[in-house]
């Protein structure tokens, strides 16, 4: 495994302190429920970023990995839904809730490719909706363009999450030194999209 | 020339100083000190009264530490981590780093008096914990000694905020509390680590006595219990809800640890707790700091 540099931590001290301002700062005057999500979701980024500069992109092996990346996804989509469609709230929270149940439960209760199913659903419709609402929105006017740099947030999380999927299930589309060599930047600059963007829509 | 070879020889002996106060630990401590003044809210903060504590603590910790190593220096000796330090490797004599460690402990006590009684009752009650409680009374004979290591370690941030307050408020002892029990994360943690060397110089730790397993719960148990007191305290303090948010973060992330060094414990886990401790801890310190400044 690629060993940590002294360039990866300081972006990842950045993508820290990037998400530690979003979540003092950023999500303030907000309704509960969304800053509730956008803290778990940033409190994520902002504790992950901290772990890999003390302990190096091992880290990323624990098995519990799987769980706290679906957190990313799955509390920043509830959060844009609870800010610009509170009517669907309940529900979205309902399948958050329910959604990450399925993925710890089918990873330690059933055969491998049930619980890469229910991660491919789960994870893939959050990413999904956090690439698409905020293009829709913008180009319907609802919010202004800047909130576009969201969906950009989205897609880069996705294609992260596409690349990790394809290297453990040992088909890599590039392989695992590039990855870890350009995910501390992929993780700025994700961080970095999703601020610049929930603070200019 | 002569100047020049004394000036060099000065820069040498500093040098030897500053590895025998710890600089790490002292400012940590130093900035839990700092951080209990400025939690007060004073309205009138001057430059005088903060050069004063700084220096006041600075010099009191600092003198504690030298003392520390002083006494310590057998075990010091015989461990792989601590043999390099100036007095195992004979660097400074023993009498030279006593005379260094008394004078600097008389001078930071000696100057925390003047700026208020009780804040020099304070300073002067962690220098009697760390010193003749923890370092010459119970380190060496029982692993609880851990809780007056702890206790001394909660006097900095106690008696920062009794300076800015005036007096002992539910808020200071929090305050300390919640660094007493942090104290348990960070050093048992190292006493894991460090096991072996522990073990050869006849040092009781938790885990030699109750083993792994309970030092991994402890860790955990006082991981909890010090985040609620640091949230208590901060809420206390009046932390906007920005901060606080913060904090719970950097709390969560130390549970997640401490709970994952219980249910799949390695060393790798707990020298990422140990670090990720000291993170908690100087980010909460500045949070402080930044909270109220």
């Amino acid at each position: 495994m690629r060993k940590i540099s002294v360039l990866d931590r300081i972006l990842l001290l950045a993508t820290a302190l990037l998400s530690a301002y979003q979540i003092a700062v950023g999500i303030e005057g907000l309704a509960s429920l969304t800053v509730t999500s956008y803290t778990i979701a940033f409190g994520v980024l902002l504790v992950a970023s901290l772990i890999m500069i003390i302990l190096g992109f091992e880290a990323i092996e624990s098995p519990l990995v799987v769980f706290i990346a679906a957190l990313i996804p799955l509390s920043l989509s509830l959060g844009l839904i609870s800010q610009y469609f509170p009517p669907y709230q309940a529900g979205y929270m309902a399948f958050a809730v329910l959604g990450f149940l399925a993925i710890v439960l089918t990873r330690y209760l059933t055969s491998g490719k049930t619980a890469t199913v229910t991660l491919a659903l789960v994870h893939g419709t959050a990413g999904f909706l956090i690439f698409i609402l905020p293009i829709v929105l913008s180009l319907q006017g609802e919010t202004r363009p800047g909130f576009i740099l969201v969906g950009v947030g989205g897609g880069l999380i996705g294609i992260g999450g596409i690349l990790f999927a394809f290297l453990r299930a040992g088909q890599p589309i590039l392989s695992e030194k590039t990855i870890f060599a350009v995910l501390p930047a992929l993780l700025l600059i994700m961080t970095g999209s999703f601020m610049t963007g929930l603070a200019l829509a | 020339m002569m100047i020049g070879s004394i000036g060099q020889q000065v820069r040498r002996r500093f040098r030897v100083y500053w590895k025998l106060i710890k600089s790490l630990q002292t400012g940590l401590l130093l900035l839990t000190g700092l951080a209990g003044y400025m939690s007060a809210r004073c309205p009138v903060i001057t430059w005088q009264t903060l050069l004063a504590l700084t220096g006041s603590l600075f010099l009191a910790i600092s003198g504690s530490t030298v003392l520390n190593m002083v006494y310590d220096r057998d075990i010091d000796a015989q461990m792989k981590r601590t043999c390099n330090r100036p007095l195992p490797l004979g660097q400074v004599s023993v009498v030279e780093a006593l005379l260094l460690g008394a004078t600097l402990s008389i001078l930071g006590i000696g100057w925390a008096f003047t700026l208020s009684p009780l804040y020099g009752c304070v300073v002067f009650a962690g220098f009697f914990f760390d010193i003749v409680i923890y370092t010459i009374w119970l380190k060496r004979r029982t692993a609880w000694s851990i809780v007056w290591g702890g206790i001394a370690g909660g006097m900095p941030i106690l008696a920062g905020r009794v300076l800015g307050f005036g007096q002992f408020d539910w808020i200071g002892l929090l305050l300390s509390l919640a660094v007493l029990l942090w104290i348990p994360t960070h050093i048992m943690t190292y006493n894991l680590r460090h096991k072996g060397d522990y073990k050869r110089s006849g040092i009781p730790t938790f885990a030699s006595i109750y083993g792994d397993k309970l030092t991994h719960l402890a860790i955990a148990l006082s991981s909890v219990v010090a985040s609620i007191a640091m949230g208590l305290a901060a809420y206390g303090i009046g932390m906007t809800w920005g901060y606080l948010r913060i904090l719970a973060v950097l709390s969560a992330g130390l549970l997640f640890l401490a709970v994952a060094s219980v249910v799949r414990p390695s060393e790798r886990l707990n020298f990422g707790l140990f670090k990720f401790a000291s993170i908690y801890m100087l980010s909460s310190m500045l949070l402080v700091l930044i909270e109220t400044m």
